[in-house]
């Protein structure tokens, strides 16, 4: 059989193409529909107890796992008066670099509380550098149903090791200053 | 660690130690030869300057002969000895394995939140000479943590291994044997008896020797890690011991100090004071120039501030120059030459305390430009020691610390005072009996067993509060050239020993020099290269500086790092300043004396500056900045661009002024001796009084963890004199100004004194009672 001249064989790619599925994406346009896979290493998020305490405990383990020198931690000590997290110590400053970040994720790793988890966010660019070093206010997880904001009190007779053996399920009315909103349910599992 | 040995002829003895052939003195213990030949022998317990326990076992070694592994630790050396440590038996190996894994069964695995993580011998040597995993699957072992064993010091007992290490420094070391293993068993912890309070003034050192992270400090613990601070060598600067401090810090910010190894100083030690008084460092600096404009202060430029203080100065009449005791040598010297040079003035002192005429004479006398002429060292060995005046615990720690050594060599220390305190039960002294004031009658009235024994074998300490006992320091001065005894004079500051040799005093120039001597005159003329009739005739110090100063016959003042708190008349200086025609005040802190003078220079403070200490011994302890960046200016610095702005050439910089005072050496020509002042102790009563060592001095605050570790305010009397008052639970002690009422303790006083801490909290001696050591009180039982 002979051959057809090579500028109609060609040609042969583009109608073949046409009848199969796309696979181009229509990023930002249609993003809901290709979310990140759940282990997908994005944004870092500092998490609360169930009380809505801290869970970062101002150790700099994960500032000391970082290999891109990206994490700068402070931490600084509870008092009865004002407690951010249970036990002696809380991270009062707690800053991120995404310009230096490389989401390896060795940080997870050395959360010694898991205060420090990743979520797959991943839309992070910005036009400045200053933006993109995030503060412990633009980490912290929401306050979820239940939770009070610190400082407050640990839940009434319970102590760190309770929080630590995950037996807090929410905070309770002494927690909170007459402010404050009380939640219905809480207190030690 | 370093020993050192006194003795030039040492028998030996010859021994192996893994195939290696070594002779070593006679007594020397496996661990130590071992060290010497670079064999590491794991160990926890072992401390050079503790006694031998073999408490942790983790040295275990073989020795050929012997059917079972022995301590390294506590093993002495005998000839022909054959020992085979880790490297070459498989004994000694397994059983070093097996103390470790023994050590870390109840020890838990927190060493990533422990701050001895990564500077920490079970650390270092579970991964040396340890399982590379463990077999223990039960549940370890768990206390409440972390307690107070004193408001400083906090124990994590879980991560304790029992080495004892703490336990014996408290009893061998610092005296305060409060510290003890309790309980049995897996149960042994550290502790206290009636979970009373560890008090000692050394509590840090425990924290520093501990070899795993059960002792922390409260102002250390979860600070930082290690491997993240920048360690520097420092000098201390609160007290005339001169101990060798490291200092380690951390973005900018001072985090911790610890004791470095000066076996000729402070050996491994430190006090608390100089371990964790730091916070003054950064808290609460002044941060500019500032000037007085319409009677306020403001902020200036450095240039403006130059030339309104060089206006200022030039201005006035007759000018003095009060330096604190706190200055480095160097700076003490650029004080010393700018007041001669610049202000063409002698009218200077560096003694910002009580000071008299008769000191001054003592100074020049035995003190100033006589370098080591007692060291730390002649303590151990000295025959007799006699303490006048002087608190050893209190006012130089590490001082104390070295009697301490030497009493358990035999020293015999006897001390001269109105009060037996619990340092001188420590030091098993023997008592003096003298009423406050009247030490000068209690010298020249010693028991003849007590004179007959001093020999030049023998030190005479003499503290600064001898300058308060009229007739003290002569009677010193004269027991000292009877007996032939050394005479060694320890002030409290850490600057005192540099000014004075420095020439910051009135009379005498740089190396004890006498400013009336022409030889003297011309050999620090042709140093300072000027001419030597220019040179200042002699001034006033002390009383009559500061009488002359509240008179208005001298007008214009520079005055560096005093707080006139501490001077006996303290309120005339502030009148004084108050009505001078031109005050410069060189200050890192706000203080009275800020807030009232015309212009205010910052200066750096030790972290910031290069420079020396000079301690009691005479010997120079130089050190160097910490933070090399920091852009504040020496007190050297200052002078010099003030002298510039009034057009004379003055060289600030630290090294320049370090090679220039040494070329001044000592003076070696004749001395004017101590002339014979007159005793007049008051009648009745009279206050005994010196500074603790904790109490509310300006460079201890922003740390209240050490303040909560001092000592009680108290009025301490006598038995006979609590009885007479009627037992009462509080004592009211009235004096000129005012009076103080605080808790009795009946103790060994004189009964003709009674004792008060001179500036603890709700005891500030000179502002509440107006007088001062030795002066006439009024008793009564009760509140006021």
């Amino acid at each position: 059989m002979p051959e057809l001249p090579a500028a109609v064989r060609g040609f042969g790619v583009t109608f073949g193409t046409i009848f199969k599925k796309v696979v181009t994406e229509q990023y930002p346009e249609d993003s809901s529909k290709y979310p990140p896979k759940p282990r997908f290493h994005g944004r870092h998020q500092l998490n609360r107890w169930a009380d809505g305490l801290e869970k970062c405990i101002g150790c700099e383990l994960c500032a000391w796992a970082c290999p891109a020198d990206a994490i700068f931690v402070q931490g600084a000590d509870n008092s009865d008066e004002e407690r951010y997290s249970p036990g002696e110590r809380y991270g009062r400053v707690y800053q991120i670099n995404y310009t230096r970040c490389i989401f390896c994720g060795l940080c997870i790793e050395a959360c010694p509380t898991r205060a420090l988890t990743m979520t797959n966010e991943f839309e992070l660019a910005d036009n400045n550098r200053a933006d993109l070093i995030y503060e412990k206010q633009d980490l912290l997880g929401p306050m979820l149903p239940g939770m009070l904001a610190p400082p407050h009190d640990m839940v009434p007779g319970t102590t760190d090791s309770d929080y630590y053996a995950n037996k807090i399920t929410g905070s309770v009315p002494q927690q909170s200053t007459p402010q404050q909103s009380t939640p219905q349910q809480g207190g030690v599992a | 660690m370093t020993i050192v040995n006194h003795n030039e002829k040492i028998d030996t003895v010859n021994v192996v130690i893994d195939g290696i052939e070594m002779e070593v003195p006679k007594g020397t213990l496996v661990i130590r030869a071992a060290e010497q030949i670079g064999i590491e022998i794991p160990r926890f317990c072992d401390h050079p300057l503790l006694t031998p326990v073999a408490a942790c076992r983790a040295c275990l070694i073989e020795i050929d002969g012997v059917p079972k592994p022995q301590p390294a630790c506590a093993q002495v050396l005998s000839e022909g000895m054959n020992v085979r440590t880790q490297r070459s038996s498989e004994m000694a190996r397994i059983a070093q394995e097996g103390v470790m894994e023994f050590l870390l069964v109840n020890h838990p695995l927190d060493c990533p939140v422990c701050d001895k993580g990564g500077e920490c011998p079970l650390q270092n040597q579970a991964m040396t000479v340890g399982r590379p995993d463990s077999r223990f699957e039960g549940e370890k072992r768990t206390f409440p943590k972390p307690i107070n064993v004193n408001a400083e010091i906090l124990l994590d007992r879980e991560r304790c291994v029992s080495c004892a290490r703490c336990t014996r420094f408290a009893e061998e070391i610092a005296g305060d044997a409060s510290l003890e293993l309790l309980e049995r068993g897996a149960q042994q912890q550290v502790g206290t008896a009636n979970d009373e309070p560890f008090d000692s003034y050394f509590s840090g050192n425990v924290v520093q020797i501990c070899p795993v992270g059960a002792l922390t400090s409260a102002s250390y613990r979860f600070r930082s890690r290690p491997f993240d601070l920048v360690s520097v060598p420092t000098t201390c600067e609160h007290c005339a011991s001169g101990c060798s401090l490291r200092t380690d810090y951390r973005r900018g910010t001072v985090t911790r100090r610890l004791a470095w190894d000066d076996p000729e100083v402070n050996e491994d030690w430190s006090c608390d004071k100089g371990r964790f008084a730091f916070a003054y460092l950064a808290n609460g600096r002044i941060e500019s120039p500032l000037i007085r404009e319409n009677g306020e202060l403001r902020s200036a430029s450095w240039p403006e501030a130059m030339h309104f203080a060089a206006a200022g100065l030039a201005a006035a009449g007759t000018s003095a120059v009060l330096v604190g005791g706190r200055a480095t040598v160097e700076d003490a010297y650029a004080y010393s030459k700018f007041a001669r040079i610049v202000l063409g003035t002698d009218n200077l002192d560096f003694r910002a305390r009580a000071s008299s005429t008769e000191e001054a004479e003592f100074l020049a006398a035995h003190v100033a430009g006589r370098k080591l002429d007692v060291t730390y060292t002649d303590i151990e060995t000295a025959s007799q020691v006699l303490l006048i005046g002087f608190e050893p615990e209190d006012e130089s720690p590490i001082l104390f610390l070295r009697l301490r050594k030497g009493v358990k060599r035999g020293v015999s220390v006897h001390t001269v005072g109105p009060l037996y305190s619990l340092g001188s039960e420590k030091l098993s002294a023997h008592w003096v009996k003298a009423k406050a004031g009247s030490e000068a009658h209690a010298i020249s009235g010693l028991d003849s067993e007590i004179v007959g024994a001093l020999d030049s074998n023998s030190i005479i300490f003499v503290g600064e509060r001898a300058a308060a006992s009229p007739g003290a320091l002569s009677a010193v001065s004269r027991l000292g050239s009877q007996t032939g005894a050394r005479i060694a004079w320890v002030p409290r500051r850490a600057g005192e020993r540099g000014a004075l040799d420095a020439g910051a005093i009135a009379g005498l120039l740089p190396g004890g020099r006498p400013i009336s001597d022409p030889t003297a005159r011309s050999e620090v003329a042709q140093a300072w290269n000027i001419d030597a009739d220019s040179l200042p005739n002699v001034g006033l110090t002390g009383t009559e500086l500061v009488t002359a100063i509240k008179q208005g016959s001298t007008s214009a003042l520079v005055i560096a790092g005093v707080d006139p708190s501490d001077l006996p008349n303290g309120d005339e200086l502030i009148a004084g300043i108050e009505n001078a025609d031109f005050v410069v005040a060189l200050e890192n802190h706000h203080s009275e004396i800020t807030q009232r003078a015309s212009v205010v220079f910052p200066v750096a403070v030790v972290t910031e500056k290069s420079g020396s200490f000079m301690n009691w011994e005479g010997r120079s302890k130089p050190f160097s900045a910490a933070f090399r960046e920091a852009l504040t200016l020496t007190d050297a610095g200052v002078l010099s661009m003030l002298a510039s702005a009034m057009n004379v050439q003055l060289n600030g910089d630290t090294r320049a002024l370090r090679k220039e005072l040494n070329s001044l050496v000592p003076w070696s020509g004749p001395r004017t001796d101590v002339n014979n002042h007159e005793v007049h102790a008051p009648a009745g009563t009279t206050l005994a009084t010196w500074r603790l060592l904790i109490d509310s001095g300006v460079m201890q605050e922003g740390e209240p963890h050490l303040a909560a570790t001092a000592r009680p305010s108290v009025v301490a009397v006598s038995a006979a004199m609590f009885e007479q008052l009627g037992k009462p639970e509080v004592i009211t002690v009235t004096g000129p100004k005012g009076s103080i009422t605080l808790p009795t303790q009946v103790a060994e006083v004189s009964n003709e004194s009674v004792w008060l801490p001179m500036n603890s909290p709700e005891s500030h001696i000179y502002a509440q009672l107006g007088c001062g050591y030795g002066q006439a009180v009024t008793v009564k039982g009760g509140a006021a």
